[in-house]
């Protein structure tokens, strides 16, 4: 680790330290600056989180059907599960406990690659049903299933222009709109009646355009989890790297800074996951 | 499991301890513990995985009904005292230095305050979102 030792029968020990104490504790500091550098900058997604869906619930409460909530809870309990093992590894280090050591970054790492093969499966079942990000959005028949029970109020959009599907960008549902006193359709008298009415997002008579602003909540999906998933990548070398170093017996009650780093890490991606899961999968 | 080096390193923990007594430890010191070398008991670890792994379940279970306005507090307020178990206890800020937490503490004040500030904003744009909206309906062809 460190290239000038300097510290005799302390390998780890870096030469511009004191001593075992004052590493650990500028180490500690540093991951915890970190550590809110990373809040800050997950914040900025929960804010474009928090102003799209204020401004357009219904959009969140249907697409958010798309979502396979068991295997975001299952993905919830195995984040839970790995901090529980990365926890569990920083005891094992203070303890001088090397076998256990290893064995519980071992279970962490595999719990991350858990994680990221459940969101595989997710992501890869949203390709497929063309719930893309972005333009790339193109939903197939069925893409939508039918979690919730149907006919729930909050699932309805405005259908404030019905029968027109050439318009540039036609309002999805809000309570303004409805009251709108514009529900004529100047191309034929039987779309009348549609004008202003709520109607579930699947019905036919919603033009296209207004459906595709359900993109909206995939483009926030995707960005949080993926940038979360990245996280889980990043974890994983580190702790992969971590398991080497155990067990070649470089921890040891006095020198176990890099776990208890890793593990603080490790304990905010499961932290900004326990925020997603409700936020994303849960939704009424 | 431990060879004889780890053993007298935990000794030589305690007595490095020793000799750097008052010496940047603050808060972990008034504890009378070894400080930020102090192992937390394995059933805190496994009973908080069984609370968080409880609460994940009740909030699924209250998903599974239309609460209403309620829905996002509830959820949200769940989700925060998860996070408060995971950050007080699995990263010892319950035990650690209290700088630590007035930085993570302060950083979520700070979120709190951006989301909050942008909500209050947003409030303000919503007549001429519902203004635009009806425009562009008015004008369709």
């Amino acid at each position: 680790m460190s290239h000038d030792h300097g510290h005799g029968d302390k390998p780890f020990l870096a030469h511009h330290f004191e001593d075992e104490d004052h590493q650990f504790d500028s180490g500690k500091l540093g991951i915890w600056v970190f550590l809110v550098t990373e809040i800050l900058f997950f914040s900025g997604l929960f804010c474009a989180y928090a102003v799209y869906r204020g401004m357009h619930p219904e959009i969140f409460v249907f697409a958010s059907k798309a979502l396979d909530t068991k295997w975001g809870a299952i993905n919830t309990c195995v984040l839970l599960f790995s901090s529980l093992t990365a926890a569990w590894a920083v005891r094992n280090a203070q303890l001088g406990q090397k076998k256990g050591l290893i064995l519980n970054l071992t279970l962490t790492i595999l719990c991350a690659f858990g994680f990221m093969a459940i969101k595989y499966v997710e992501y890869s079942h949203k390709f497929h049903v063309g719930l893309k990000p972005g333009d790339l959005y193109a939903p197939t028949e069925g893409a939508y299933p039918e979690k919730h029970q149907s006919g729930a109020k909050a699932r309805t959009v405005a259908l404030a222009q019905a029968g027109d599907v050439h318009s540039p960008a036609p309002p999805a549902g809000d309570a303004p709109v409805v009251e709108s006193p514009v529900a004529q359709d100047e191309h034929g008298g039987e779309h009348v009646a549609h004008g202003g009415e709520m109607v579930p997002w699947d019905d036919p008579r919603v033009p296209v355009e207004t459906k595709n602003r359900l993109q909206i909540f995939f483009g926030i999906y995707f960005c949080m989890t993926g940038l979360h998933g990245i996280h889980v990548l990043l974890g994983i070398v580190v702790f992969a790297w971590l398991l080497t170093r155990a067990i070649r017996g470089h921890f040891t009650p006095t020198y176990y800074g890099p776990v208890d780093f890793a593990a603080l890490y490790w304990h905010i991606v499961d932290l900004i996951w326990i925020y997603l899961f409700p936020l994303l999968y849960l939704i009424h | 499991m431990s060879h004889a080096a780890e053993t007298t390193g935990a000794h030589a923990a305690h007595v490095d301890r020793g000799a750097h007594g008052g010496h940047a430890h603050g808060a972990a010191d008034a504890h009378g513990e070894a400080g930020h070398h102090h192992a937390l008991p394995g059933w805190l670890l496994f009973g908080t995985w069984v609370l968080l792994m409880g609460l994940t379940g009740l909030t699924v279970f209250s998903a599974q009904y239309n609460l209403g306005a309620f829905d996002i507090p509830i959820a949200m307020t769940i989700a925060t005292i998860k996070a408060f178990l995971v950050m007080l206890i699995f990263m010892h800020l319950l035990w650690d230095k209290g700088f630590h937490s007035v930085l993570i503490f302060g950083s979520l004040l700070f979120v709190w305050l951006f989301i909050g500030f942008l909500m209050i904003d947003r409030g303000q744009y919503q007549p001429s979102k519902d203004l635009f909206d009806r425009d562009v309906i008015q004008s369709q062809p």
